[in-house]
């Protein structure tokens, strides 16, 4: 146990520490983490939401653009029961068609709202796994170079991200992606905007959410890391790493990466319902992914027009946004208390 | 001290100075003008328009037209027509030493250009209220639900009404303006119909912009202020309160409340960021006549002006924001001193 408590093992030595006692940081994280129900619940349902996202093309029963018009803001007899201002046709004063095709109704173009939702969930996913590594590498670098070689570019870096700090991020984001897009049609062929505008609708557009979210997010990564660094480079197997005459790279890597992995990915999960919901709101006025892929931030602008008629159109990419950011939450929160417990409780 | 705001004041022109020339940069880094429509309009209008607007000269010369209308104080001795060129912010009538007409104006964000005659001053004054009586309603709604539920769940730590508070909170920041708005307009204004789903003007209609926007971070400010009342519960200077005999009220109010405020208040900075973001989400939801919906209309119509303005005075409040509350940190915490 005492061993267990040690935040500090090196890969190499928690491996050999594995054969002999059984018990490394991690296999007890593990065990700490699968008491918290929770969070296990959380990661059960991330763990489904992934399935759901990868399997979307077989779970789907429409494809996500399919319009019918003549279906047009349908539902099926279930949905409009669950919402009781919603007045079914043949009832007097009654408006929606009544459809049981659609599981959970039809959007104004006649497009199935179940499809949809499912579509989403690989664009909230995509942004919750893919939004970190933006950050972290940016960070990382950032952070470490910082930390490790202190001085004068310590101070300099600090600045700077001071200044990032100061600046406001989310109104550049909205300024940058309005702008790319707004002017790539008329950009020359060849030149830079053209081209990043080309891989960003190759990716459905969440190329400029994913830069949007780096820039956001670096500052406090690099702050984090900076200062985890400066608490582990004086420490003595930091030394002795220098003494056996490791290079420089070889310390940070093997020695210093190692042993501030836990803040960091504590960090990362308990904000990554943060980049979640910020695709979904880069998506809701219009500057997220690019219709018709279905982005739950799309869903719920567009529903949320018809609200007062139609609550089912807002209401379920709502209840699936929910869903997804409340697991992640949770997931945070336990990994935060299984991976250090002296943090338990604090925010 | 002195020294200390001045330094911050030197940084907050350094910052306003680089988001004017990026945001000023990006805007023309991108071919098309605002009067390259699809329909594309005679090229001696375009000519006319551009030249009107000053937009045939060089960048950099844009550039300091702009500012200087902005920055750049000045005082007129004579009548001057109501014009898009002639709209200040800030218009004093000078004592009539100066003459009859005498004005200091000070302020010109310049005209709009999806419109011949308002101008983005007259934007400001039109919907800057709006946004900003939303805001500080939805801060209040923030510090009014967070701040008690938080030190409720602390006092009563590890009892079945922490938890309950806690798992409260959890949920609420899982809950973010894009669900609650819609949330709280299906529940209170459709199908209850206590309160009007969309609309501004009456007391009626903030409630529910407000709550929705204040809904998250009050959940972040309770969680918050819950780990930072905990934590001074632990110090030796609550202990020593304690000893001395003082009621346990007296310990919680006048010693261990005003020290677990340091946190909350160092995140009143961001929120003021958040608040501003989930502004473009609640007043579209709600129709309400802000500047948040006017900026994401003026982005799409590349409206230069408006959006340089925007991102301008959004910025100041950032940063005026995060001075403030490193003010507010230095008279709470007696133990920070900036020099």
């Amino acid at each position: 146990m005492a061993v267990a408590e040690q935040p500090s093992t090196t890969g190499n030595v928690a491996k050999i520490e594995k054969k002999i006692q059984g018990e490394s940081l991690w296999s007890d994280s593990w065990r700490r983490l699968r008491r918290n129900r929770l969070a296990l619940m959380g990661g059960i349902i991330i763990i489904g939401a992934v399935l759901i996202a990868i399997f979307a093309s077989l779970i789907a029963p429409f494809p996500y653009d399919k319009q019918t018009l003549s279906d047009a803001n349908s539902a099926p007899m279930w949905v409009i029961n669950l919402f009781p201002t919603m007045k079914a046709q043949g009832e007097p004063g009654g408006y929606v068609k009544v459809s049981d095709l659609y599981f959970l109704g039809a959007d104004n173009l006649g497009r199935d709202l179940f499809s949809r939702i499912i579509y989403g969930s690989r664009i909230s996913l995509a942004v919750a796994f893919i939004g970190p590594l933006f950050s972290i590498v940016v960070g990382m670098i950032v952070g470490l170079i910082a930390g490790y070689t202190g001085g004068k570019t310590d101070n300099l870096l600090m600045r700077a991200v001071d200044l990032m700090y100061a600046f406001p991020t989310t109104l550049f984001v909205i300024l940058l992606l309005a702008i790319f897009r707004g002017g790539a049609s008329e950009a020359p062929q060849g030149s830079f905007i053209y081209t990043m505008s080309l891989i960003d609708r190759q990716m459905g557009g969440l190329l400029f959410v994913f830069i949007g979210i780096g820039l956001t997010s670096w500052m406090g990564m690099a702050r984090l890391v900076r200062g985890q660094v400066l608490s582990v480079r004086e420490k003595e197997y930091i030394e002795a790493a220098k003494s056996l005459g490791a290079r420089n790279r070889s310390v940070v890597v093997r020695h210093i990466m190692p042993n501030i992995l836990g803040p960091i990915i504590i960090a990362e999960t308990l904000t990554i319902p943060t980049y979640i919901s910020y695709e979904a709101f880069l998506s809701f006025i219009g500057l997220g992914v690019n219709p018709p892929t279905p982005s739950w931030g799309s869903m719920i602008s567009e529903g949320a027009q018809r609200i007062t008629s139609y609550p089912n159109q807002a209401l379920f990419p709502a209840m699936a946004l929910f869903l997804v950011m409340f697991a992640f939450n949770f997931l945070g929160d336990g990994l935060r208390d299984a991976l250090d417990p002296r943090m338990r409780g604090s925010d | 001290m002195a020294k200390f705001i001045f330094r911050r004041i030197l940084w907050m022109i350094l910052v306003l100075f680089l988001v004017s020339v990026i945001t000023f940069g990006m805007m023309h880094a991108v071919p098309g003008g605002p009067f390259s429509r699809e329909k594309p309009l005679p090229a001696a209008t375009v000519a006319l328009l551009n030249a009107k607007y000053h937009l045939d000269e060089p960048l950099f010369v844009q550039y300091l037209y702009y500012v200087g209308d902005i920055v750049v104080p000045r005082i007129t001795l004579e009548r001057t027509p109501p014009s898009q060129s002639e709209n200040y912010l800030i218009d004093i009538d000078l004592p009539d030493i100066f003459g009859e007409e005498a004005h200091f104006k000070w302020v010109n964000f310049g005209p709009t250009y999806t419109s011949r005659s308002r101008t983005v001053n007259d934007i400001f004054r039109e919907n800057l209220p709006n946004s900003v009586q939303l805001g500080i309603a939805a801060l209040c709604v923030s510090l009014a639900i967070g701040m008690p539920l938080g030190v409720f769940t602390a006092l009563k730590r590890n009892t079945r009404w922490d938890y309950a508070g806690m798992s409260v909170a959890i949920i609420g920041v899982s809950v973010p303006v894009i669900i609650s708005a819609p949330l709280m307009q299906y529940l209170f204004g459709v199908q209850w119909k206590i309160l009007p789903v969309t609309g501004w003007g009456t007391p009626a209609h903030v409630i529910l912009p407000a709550f929705a926007l204040g809904f998250v971070n009050s959940a972040l400010i309770a969680r918050l202020t819950r780990a930072s009342l905990l934590q001074v519960l632990n110090e030796d200077f609550i202990r020593t309160a304690r000893a001395k005999g003082l009621a346990e009220r007296r310990v919680i109010s006048l010693h261990a409340l005003k020290n677990s405020l340091i946190p909350v208040v160092t995140i009143l900075g961001p929120l003021a960021a958040a608040l501003l973001t989930g502004t473009f989400v609640v007043e579209t939801v709600f129709s309400v006549p802000g500047m948040g919906r006017y900026f994401i209309t003026s982005i799409r119509a590349r409206d230069y002006p408006v959006i340089m303005g925007t991102v301008l005075l959004y910025a100041a409040v950032l940063i005026i924001a995060n001075l403030v509350v490193d003010l507010i940190y230095a008279w709470i915490d007696p133990r920070i001193r900036y020099d």
